[in-house]
C-alpha cells in the first residue's frame, strides 16, 4: 500500500553506545544489500537473523563501518514491511555515515512518527491506540517544525535561496519559452542551461565542502546562558568548556554577540550560547547584541539562567523567569562563596527544587551537580531536539546531493541537446530537492517568476 | 405573471464555449436538455481572440475531442490558419493553434445544437433559481417562463453584474455591448453562494483595408496542417496570414501622457485582472525598459474586413486608442472599427464546488467556465464538457467523472480551481502540470478516449478506429524490439542520419531511441507489413524515444494515484480530529477534499496534517467496518 522505503535513526544521539538505524519498506533489503558486506549476501539472508558486516562506499568497495545488521521480514515486523536494523557504533560521526550512504540509495528520511504511523496503517496497532500515534506524529512534528524554522533563518538557507533564485530564472526562461513560443524573449539555448547547471552545482559543492566532516559536531543541545550582566555567565560557560571536552570552537559566521561552545556533558552534545546580558538598553551597539541574544534564548533547547547569590533578586530578573517559565531550565545561584542575600523561595515560585543548582563558578564548586542535573534531563527524555537538529542535517546533505544529481542530468540533457521541456523536469526536480531543505516546495512561486520576469499578454 | 415552460432533465444557462460543449454532452448522452442564453445570435462567439489553442489551451481542445466533444470539430471546419508551436521542442509541447473565422465558428456550432436530437434552444435572460428541498429544480426568466429540471448548469461566463469600463466612462454591459446578467448574480448571493470580482479586456479591431501590410512581417499556417479532432482527417480551408508588427517609442510616450485617464491607475478598475494578459498600459507601466511590444494582426474572418489588433488590450479611452493604434507601424493611417474595453464580472468562488462541478452548497447546480474564475474558451470548454458530463450522470443516477492531474489538462485546471481557488482569472499554462510529458497533445485519445466510450460520447464506429490504431501501435513497437539487425544492416542507413555506426548485433528499437533516427530510417530497413499511417508511426516514434522520462513520470503518477484513491468520507468532522492543526481543520472544512490526494494540495495542510489524516482514516474505517 505504502511504496516508498524509509530509513530513521531510532535510538538517541550520544557519544558512546550503540545506534540503531532502522530501514523500512519494499525495498529495505535489497537497498541495504547495495551497502552491506558480509559471509552471507543479505538478500538470501532469513527472517529474523543477524549478520555481522561493514557498511561500504558502494563505487569504491571502501569500507566504512563496523555493523550488525538484523533482517526482519514483513508482516513479522514493527512496520509488517520488510525491516532491517542497522546497529552501529553510537558515535554521531559512524551514524552519520551510515544514513548519508543510505539516503541516497532509493531510500528517504523517515517523517517524524512515520515507523508507528506505518504500523498502525498496515494493522500492527491496536485501534485503540490511534490517538497515541496522532499525538506522537503531531509532536515530534511540531517538534521537527520548531527546529527546521531556526535554520530557515541561517545562512545555509540565505545560500540556498540564492541557488533556487538561479533555478528558478531559469526555469522560468524555459517556461516562457514553451508557453509563449511567438514571444519576443530571448530564445533559449543549451549552452544557457548547461551554464545554469554548472554555476548551481558548483554552489551545491561549496555547501557540501562545508557541510563536511569537520564541522559535523556543530549540532548538540543548544543551550543558552542568560543572567544580568556580571553574574558569572561567560565564566560558566569558560569552567564548564574547561572541564569538557570542547570539540569545536569559534564557527566563523556565527554572531559576534553570541559566543558558541561546544561540549559534551555524560555523552550529550551540548552547544553553549553565553548571550550578551538581557536588558533594555538605548546604548545601539549593545542593543544590537541583547536582540541577538533574545534569538538565541527563543531558539535554546535549554537555558541555564544564571544568578548572583550575593544580591536580592532583580526586576529585570523576575521578568526574565517568567519568560522562562515552561520551558526547559536549570537556575544556577552562582556566588555562593559571597554571604547569600538572594531568597530562595522567589525561585521556588517558577522553578521546581531540582532545577536550582547552587554554585560558585569561582571556587569551581557545583559544577558536577550542574552536569548531573543535565543529564537527568537528556536521559530522562526531556531534551531531544539535538536529535532532531542532527538527522534534519543528514537529509539536507542527502537532498543536496540529490539535486546537485538532478542538474548533472540537466547538464548531460543539454549537452545532448534533449529537448528543453524534457531537460526542464529535471532543473524542476533540482529547485524541488533544493527546496525540501528549506521548507518550500510551493509550486506558485514559479508562475509568479514567469509573469515578473517577462512581459506577456494578449 | 408566470407560466410553465416544461420539463428538462439538464438546463444550461448560457451559450459560450461552456454552455455548448455542457449542453451537447448532455444531450448526446440521452438527457432532455434545454440550453437557455440571452440572445441566440452570440451562441459560441468569440469576445476576444479570433484563436483557438495554443500550448496547454489547444491540448485541452485535443481531449475535449477525444472525450467526444465539439470544440475541435468546430474549429476544424472553420479556421482560416492552423500552425503547430513548438515543433523545436519535445512532443510533449507541440501545440496547435488556429485562427477562426469568427462568425463561421458561431454559425457552425449553433447548426450542430439545432441540429442535435435531445436539445432545446431558447433565448431569455434567467434570474432566478428554484430550490425545493435543498437541491435545485428549475428556473425563472424575465419573462416569466418557468422552466423545471434535475440539474442546472450556469456557464454565465462575464455576464454576471458585468461593467465595461474605457477611459472616464462606464456602463453596465456583458461583453461587446450585451445586456448584462444582474439578477441572477443577486439571487446566487441570496442563496449564500460566495463571489468574487474579475476584470479582463480586449484590444481594438481595425479595418483592413487601412493597413500598410508592407511595414509587416508575415505569419503564415503551416503547409500540412495538423488538425484538432482525431475525426479530420482533411481540410480545403483556405488559410489567411496574421501579421507582425511593434509598438514605437512614440506608442509609450502617448500611453505614458495618459495615464491619468487609465481606468487602471485612477482606481476604477476594481476586479483583478490576469497577470498573463496585461493591457498595454499596464505592460509599459510595468516594463518600462522595454522598448516595443509584439504586435499582431489578426483577421476575423473571410468575409470581414475587422483586424484584432493582438497586444493591445486596453482600456484607455477611445481618442487615446486611436492615437496609440497610429503610432504602430504600418497602422499609421488605421481605421478603428471597434474600441478596446476592460470589462468587470462577478465570479464563483471556485472551491465552491466538488471536483464534479456541482456546487456544494447547493445540490444538482454545477457551474462551468469563466463564472469559475478562469479565462479562455478552451479552459471553459473543458469545464462544460465535464458540468455537462456530471450533470447527465446525475441524473442518471451514475458517480460523477472526475480526471485527475494525470490524466489531462482538464484534471489540472479542475483540480487547481476546486482545491487552491484563484485569486486571479485562471489561465492554463503547461508549466501547471506536474506530468507535462503524459500529457500531451499526441496521445489525449490513449488518454481519454475510453472514458469517452464509457460514457457514451464516443461512436461505436470511432472507438473500434481508436482501438484499433493503439493495437498497431503497441504491435509495432513490440515488433521493432524483437528485430534483429546486424552492422552490415544498417550502417550505411545510419550514416545518412548522421548517426554513429553499431559493431555489435542490435534491435530496431535500440536504434530508434537515438535522437537523430527517425522512424523512416525503420520504413527503409524493415518496412512494417501493416498499414501505418503518419499518426500511427508518430506515436511509436514518441513512445520508444521518451520512453525513460515517460518512465519517470508514471511512477510519480502511480503514487499520486495512491492517494487519490483514499476517499474521504463525505460526513468527516474535521473537529473531532484533535491533533490537526488548527489551520489544516479550516482549510480542510471550506475544501472538503473527497480524497487524501486532493487534502494534500490544499496550500496550509502539511505532511504531518496528511499523516494524522491517514491514522484518523485507518481507525474511521475500522470502526465502520467493525460495526458491519
Amino acid at each position: 500500500m505504502i511504496s516508498d522505503t524509509i530509513a530513521a535513526v531510532s535510538t538517541a544521539l550520544g557519544e558512546g553506545g550503540i545506534a540503531i538505524i532502522r530501514v523500512s519498506g519494499p525495498q529495505a533489503i535489497p537497498e541495504v544489500a547495495k551497502l552491506f558486506r558480509s559471509r552471507i549476501p543479505l538478500t538470501e539472508a532469513e527472517s529474523h537473523t543477524v549478520h555481522y558486516g561493514y557498511i561500504i562506499q558502494p563505487e569504491t568497495g571502501e569500507q566504512m563501518e563496523e555493523v550488525l545488521v538484523t533482517v526482519m521480514k514483513g508482516p513479522r515486523s514493527f512496520t509488517t514491511e520488510d525491516v532491517v536494523e542497522i546497529s552501529a557504533h553510537g558515535g554521531v560521526i559512524s551514524v552519520r555515515r551510515v544514513m548519508d550512504l543510505l539516503l541516497q540509495q532509493d531510500i528517504r528520511l523517515a517523517e517524524p512518527g512515520e515507523f508507528t504511523k506505518r504500523a498502525f496503517l498496515n494493522g500492527r496497532i491496536d485501534l485503540s491506540q490511534a490517538e497515541a500515534v496522532i499525538d506522537l506524529i503531531r509532536s515530534k512534528s511540531d517538534r521537527a517544525f520548531s527546529v527546521a524554522l531556526k535554520q530557515v533563518g541561517g545562512s545555509l538557507s540565505q545560500r540556498i535561496q540564492a541557488l533556487r533564485h538561479t533555478l528558478i530564472e531559469t526555469m522560468a526562461h524555459i517556461e516562457v519559452n514553451i508557453d509563449y513560443p511567438e514571444h519576443d524573449v530571448e530564445a533559449l539555448t543549451a549552452e544557457f542551461i548547461k551554464d545554469k547547471s554548472r554555476e548551481v552545482m558548483e554552489g551545491i559543492d561549496k555547501l557540501l565542502k562545508t557541510a563536511g566532516e569537520g564541522k559535523i559536531l556543530r549540532e548538540g543541545i543548544t543551550t543558552a546562558i542568560v543572567g544580568r550582566p556580571n553574574v558569572g555567565k561567560s565564566s560558566l560557560l569558560n569552567a564548564l568548556a574547561r572541564d569538557n571536552k570542547a570539540i569545536v570552537t569559534d564557527i566563523p559566521g556565527t554572531t559576534r554577540d553570541v559566543i558558541e561552545e561546544y561540549v559534551t556533558i555524560n555523552n550529550i552534545p551540548l552547544k553553549l550560547l553565553d548571550t550578551a546580558g538581557i536588558r533594555e538598553t538605548m546604548d545601539i551597539v549593545e542593543k544590537i547584541g541583547v536582540e541577538r541574544s533574545k534569538a538565541a534564548f527563543s531558539e535554546a533547547d535549554l537555558i541555564l539562567l544564571v544568578l548572583n547569590a550575593s544580591e536580592e533578586l532583580h526586576e529585570d530578573e523576575l521578568a526574565l523567569m517568567e519568560q522562562i517559565h515552561g520551558r526547559q531550565a536549570l537556575v544556577i545561584m552562582n556566588k555562593m562563596d559571597l554571604p547569600p542575600r538572594l531568597d530562595k523561595r522567589k525561585l521556588l515560585h517558577f522553578f521546581n527544587e531540582d532545577s536550582i543548582v547552587p554554585m560558585s563558578v569561582l571556587e569551581e564548586e557545583g559544577l558536577d551537580k550542574l552536569e548531573e542535573a543535565i543529564s537527568a534531563l537528556f536521559f530522562g527524555g526531556k531534551l531531544e531536539s539535538g536529535d532532531l537538529t542532527y538527522v534534519s542535517n543528514v537529509r539536507h546533505i542527502a537532498l543536496l546531493k540529490k539535486a546537485r544529481k538532478s542538474l548533472q542530468d540537466a547538464y548531460e540533457a543539454a549537452d545532448m541537446l534533449v529537448p528543453i521541456d524534457m531537460i526542464q523536469i529535471d532543473v524542476r526536480l533540482a529547485w524541488e530537492q533544493l527546496g525540501e531543505i528549506i521548507g518550500d516546495t510551493a509550486a506558485d512561486s514559479l508562475l509568479d517568476q514567469i509573469f515578473s520576469q517577462f512581459c506577456l499578454g494578449k | 405573471m408566470s407560466y410553465d415552460g416544461g420539463s428538462y432533465d439538464v438546463i444550461v444557462i448560457g451559450a459560450g464555449h461552456a454552455g455548448c460543449e455542457a449542453a451537447l454532452a448532455a444531450a448526446r448522452m440521452g438527457c432532455r436538455t434545454l440550453m437557455i442564453t440571452i440572445n441566440l445570435d452570440m451562441v459560441a462567439f468569440m469576445p476576444c481572440n479570433p484563436s483557438i489553442g495554443g500550448p496547454a489551451k489547444g491540448h485541452v481542445v485535443r481531449e475535449i475531442d477525444a472525450l467526444g466533444g465539439e470544440m475541435g470539430r468546430n474549429i476544424d471546419k472553420t479556421f482560416i490558419q492552423l500552425r503547430m508551436l513548438n515543433t523545436g521542442k519535445g512532443p510533449a509541447v507541440h501545440a496547435l493553434r488556429a485562427q477562426a473565422d469568427k462568425f463561421l465558428y458561431q454559425h457552425t456550432m449553433k447548426e450542430t445544437m439545432e441540429k442535435t436530437p435531445n436539445l432545446t434552444l431558447r433565448q431569455g435572460m434567467v434570474e432566478e433559481l428554484i430550490v425545493e428541498d435543498g437541491h435545485v429544480s428549475g428556473v425563472i426568466t424575465k419573462t416569466g417562463t418557468v422552466y423545471h429540471s434535475k440539474t442546472v448548469i450556469l456557464t454565465t461566463g462575464t455576464y454576471l453584474r458585468g461593467k465595461v469600463i474605457m477611459g472616464e466612462l462606464t456602463y453596465e454591459s456583458g461583453p461587446n455591448n450585451q445586456q448584462p446578467s444582474v439578477k441572477l448574480s443577486e439571487n446566487l448571493r441570496e442563496l449564500g453562494f460566495e463571489l468574487v470580482r474579475f476584470k479582463t479586456g480586449t484590444p481594438p479591431r481595425v479595418h483592413k483595408d487601412t493597413i500598410d501590410f508592407s511595414k509587416t512581417e508575415i505569419q503564415p499556417g503551416d503547409e500540412h496542417p495538423k488538425f484538432f479532432s482525431y475525426e479530420t482527417k482533411s481540410s480545403n480551408n483556405e488559410q489567411l496570414p496574421c501579421w507582425l508588427t511593434y509598438t514605437s517609442e512614440v506608442t509609450h510616450q502617448i500611453i505614458n501622457d495618459n495615464l491619468h485617464r487609465a481606468p487602471m491607475f485612477t482606481g476604477i478598475i476594481e476586479g483583478t485582472g490576469p497577470r498573463y494578459c496585461p493591457s498595454i498600459e499596464d505592460k509599459v507601466v510595468r516594463f518600462s525598459d522595454k522598448s516595443k511590444h509584439q504586435i499582431f494582426l489578426e483577421p476575423e474572418g473571410k468575409n470581414t474586413s475587422e483586424y484584432y489588433v493582438q497586444g493591445l488590450s486596453t482600456s484607455l479611452p477611445e481618442d487615446v486608442q486611436l492615437a496609440i493604434l497610429r503610432s504602430i507601424p504600418g497602422m499609421e493611417k488605421v481605421e478603428m472599427m471597434r474600441n478596446g474595453y476592460a470589462i468587470e464580472y462577478d465570479a464563483m468562488v471556485p472551491t465552491q464546488l466538488w471536483p464534479s462541478l456541482e456546487t456544494k452548497r447547493l445540490p444538482g447546480l454545477f457551474t462551468a467556465g469563466q463564472i469559475n474564475g478562469t479565462s479562455g474558451y478552451e479552459e471553459a470548454a473543458g469545464q462544460g464538457i465535464m458540468a455537462g458530463i456530471n450533470a447527465a450522470r446525475k441524473v442518471q443516477g451514475k458517480e460523477p467523472v472526475v480526471l485527475d492531474r494525470s490524466q489531462g489538462y482538464i484534471g489540472v485546471l479542475i483540480d487547481d480551481l476546486v482545491t487552491k481557488g484563484t485569486n486571479e482569472p485562471y489561465r492554463l499554462l503547461t508549466s501547471r502540470a506536474e506530468y507535462r510529458l503524459l500529457l500531451r497533445h499526441d496521445n489525449a485519445d490513449l488518454r481519454l478516449t475510453p472514458i469517452g466510450y464509457d460514457i457514451g460520447l464516443i461512436t461505436e464506429e470511432r472507438y473500434a478506429a481508436f482501438t484499433d490504431k493503439k493495437a498497431r501501435v503497441e504491435r509495432e513497437i513490440t515488433r521493432l524490439q524483437e528485430t534483429k539487425v546486424k552492422p552490415n544492416e544498417v550502417n550505411e542507413a545510419l550514416a545518412d542520419f548522421n548517426s554513429a555506426p553499431i559493431v555489435d548485433g542490435s534491435n530496431l528499437l535500440t536504434l530508434m531511441r537515438r535522437p537523430e533516427v527517425e522512424y523512416s530510417f525503420v520504413d527503409r530497413i524493415s518496412p512494417s507489413a501493416e498499414d501505418l499511417d503518419d499518426e500511427m508511426k508518430e506515436q511509436v516514434e514518441i513512445q520508444i524515444k521518451y520512453a525513460g522520462y515517460i518512465e519517470k513520470q508514471l511512477q510519480h503518477v502511480e503514487k499520486l494515484q495512491k492517494m487519490e484513491q483514499k476517499k474521504i468520507p463525505e460526513d468527516i468532522n474535521y473537529n473531532d480530529i484533535h491533533g490537526l492543526a488548527m489551520e489544516a481543520r479550516q482549510k480542510l472544512t471550506k475544501i472538503a477534499p473527497i480524497s487524501i490526494g486532493q487534502a494534500s494540495r490544499i496550500s496550509g495542510v502539511t505532511p504531518a496534517d496528511i499523516s494524522i489524516l491517514l491514522v484518523y482514516l485507518e481507525h474511521y474505517n475500522r470502526v465502520t467496518a467493525a460495526k458491519g
